[in-house]
């Protein structure tokens, strides 16, 4: 049987590696118990080096696969294990459910809160009922609805993103896909109450932000923030999208980058073969940095908190980063 | 966020056309240029619409409307011109803001790009404020001109938009924009994307101030732009047949792998969606903003006394 792992060009050392670990497991179960126990243990210890130093060293590209690798944990599952009481909420009130955004309310330890985020689905089923996390009108004036009641009811807003950008489609422009995010953006920047935003994956552009002008902005280790994917970006500049890999490293998108800019302020730490590899201590990872801005900002009055997120954002790009 | 369709300035006034380098570029490179600088060829302009010659000097007497009632694309000397009683107006200084933040480079780097625009607009970036009176009433005027880099939003142009709303708030007076853009300006990475949200921070000081912003969707207005402070005005208005879109039209059909139909993200696909309120003409824009102006002020007036 071939080993079902799913893994990233810059990983195939490591997964022929492992690939020889379990032949010579199934090699050791027919030679007789603990034949190649040795020799099977140094190979494992030597794969996790492996799998650090990659992951240590990762450049921008390699970095983007990873922040869309599909084993990385997604909204439902940060949901699953950060927030009690989960009660998802559906729909705009206006035209229709999107599942690419998925919010609802929840206890994030101890904290009433509304949470939200872009959910892009593990498999074919969930990814069409979710496409792919790409929303639609009817998702940003979702994210407005929640962001309205977390007002009327002094909730903290969670947010999680993760989508490659707003779906552009013919009914997305008809129904005022420019206008619906636009006003989740403003949305988040008239919030009376605290907003945390976290990057898991992909922060694609538009449909990025608009659930992203936070009080503060987070990004996972490997988690990129773009203003275009770097495939686009090369076929709009360099009209070859054989580019995208400089694309992806010239655009600044990966999170070190993006904090020494200004644009987040914290990076939460993945573990060492990244979030994939190990989504629990990932997931409590970014719970517990979450769970520290949140608790600073949980004194401030509304005013306070809207004249807080207005500094940061009118700061980014003026220090000269 | 940028779309990619829409890169080249169509020739006007204050972008020069970008033509494709035919037999004589290629012999003898040079030649066009010295022939086109004192040939007749000046006096004639092409109109992006119908591929009719128009002769410039009627041209500009009608605004730069073409005979088909095609609005060309204009910078901000002329709408200025247009747009304030008489022409009169005062105009307000960009500020300065860092080139170039990421050092970046793609088939030419972004400081020659910046420099080119600067020597071919003599604009510093995308975006110009002037103030002075629009029917009547006194407003600063904002104008994203598509000759330079497409209009493209980057850290310059988000800081001339929060200096406007700054100014307008000073100024106790409204806030009109004539946008024209492609979106965001690649060459700035995520901090072109971040001018989303400082734009629409700019527009919530004005919303604080109760003072209106009204803004006049030009050709092409598409991408981040549209999707941040192009649709978040009091008063939408367009500029006829102005494409107008989210995402490229390229992009769309190659994702529903269809044809997009005539008329799709146009000004008047707009109204009829209800995302713009009316379609004005380039001629009749100065009375209608002044009227629209000049209400929600006199509303605004009452309130405070």
């Amino acid at each position: 049987m071939e080993v079902q792992r799913h893994y990233l060009e810059f990983e195939r050392p490591i997964g022929e590696l492992e690939a020889k670990i379990e032949e010579l497991s199934r090699l050791s179960d027919t030679a007789g118990e603990g034949a190649f126990d040795s020799e099977i243990s140094a190979m494992r210890a030597r794969m996790e080096e492996m799998r650090r130093e990659a992951y240590a060293t990762l450049d921008p590209w390699q970095k983007m696969q990873v922040a869309r690798h599909p084993d990385r944990p997604h909204f439902t599952h940060y949901v699953a294990g950060l927030i009690e009481n989960f009660e998802e909420l559906h729909g705009d009130r206006k035209f229709a459910d999107d599942q690419a955004i998925v919010g609802g309310l929840g206890r994030f330890r101890g904290e009433p809160v509304v949470v939200m985020g872009h959910e892009k689905g593990h498999d074919t089923t969930t990814r069409i009922k979710h496409n792919f996390g790409m929303a639609r009108p009817e998702g940003y004036r979702k994210a407005v609805r929640l962001m309205d009641l977390a007002e009327r009811f002094n909730l903290p807003v969670l947010t999680f993103v993760d989508t490659a950008g707003a779906y552009p489609g013919v009914g997305g422009e008809e129904r005022g896909q420019a206008e619906a995010i636009a006003r989740s953006t403003e949305r988040c920047l008239t919030l009376g109450t605290p907003m945390v935003c976290t990057i898991t994956g992909e922060g694609g552009s538009g449909g990025a932000i608009a659930l992203a002008a936070g009080n503060r902005v987070m990004m996972l280790e490997h988690s990129i923030y773009s203003v275009i994917t770097p495939e686009g970006g090369a076929s709009i500049l360099f009209r070859d999208r054989e580019q995208a890999p400089h694309m992806a490293a010239s655009m600044k998108i990966v999170a070190d980058d993006l904090k020494r800019l200004g644009v987040v302020d914290r990076v939460i730490p993945e573990p060492p073969g990244g979030a994939h590899s190990d989504p629990q201590a990932a997931i409590a990872a970014a719970g517990d940095a979450i769970e520290q801005e949140l608790k600073t900002l949980l004194g401030l009055s509304p005013e306070a908190l809207r004249a807080q997120r207005a500094q940061r954002f009118v700061a980014i790009g003026r220090a000269g980063g | 966020m940028s779309m990619a369709e829409i890169k080249t300035p169509a020739s006007g006034p204050s972008g020069q056309p970008e033509r494709k380098r035919g037999w004589l570029s290629r012999i003898a490179p040079g030649v066009r240029k010295i022939a086109k600088r004192e040939s007749p060829e000046n006096l004639w302009e092409k109109c992006p619409a119908t591929g009719e010659m128009i002769y410039r000097p009627d041209l500009e007497a009608s605004l730069w409307v073409t005979p088909a009632g095609h609005p060309m694309r204009i910078g901000p000397d002329l709408r200025f011109a247009y747009t304030f009683d008489d022409g009169v107006h005062e105009e307000i200084e960009a500020p300065t803001s860092l080139d170039d933040p990421l050092h970046f480079t793609d088939q030419k780097s972004y400081k020659d790009r910046l420099a080119a625009a600067r020597k071919s607009t003599g604009e510093p970036d995308a975006m110009a404020i002037a103030y002075g009176k629009v029917g009547g009433v006194p407003a600063v005027v904002l104008v994203q001109d598509f000759a330079f880099m497409g209009g493209s939003l980057g850290v310059a142009a988000g800081e001339t938009f929060l200096k406007a709303a700054e100014e307008a708030v000073r100024r106790d007076a409204p806030l009109v924009i004539f946008t024209a853009s492609g979106g965001a300006r690649m060459q700035e990475g995520t901090l072109s994307l971040m001018q989303m949200a400082r734009t629409t921070i700019a527009i919530q000081t004005l919303k604080a101030a109760g003072l209106p912003y009204v803004v006049v969707l030009t050709d092409p207005t598409t991408g981040g732009v549209l999707a941040s402070y192009a649709m978040l005005g009091d008063v939408h208005i367009a500029e006829p047949s102005a494409t107008i879109g989210f995402a490229g039209r390229r992009v769309i059909e190659e994702t529903i792998r269809e044809t997009l139909p005539q008329g799709f993200q146009t000004a008047e696909f707009l109204v009829e969606r209800g995302m713009v309120d009316r379609v004005v003409t380039r001629k009749d824009l100065p009375q209608v903003l002044g009227s629209i102006l000049g209400t929600l002020m006199m509303g605004r007036s009452r309130k405070a006394a």
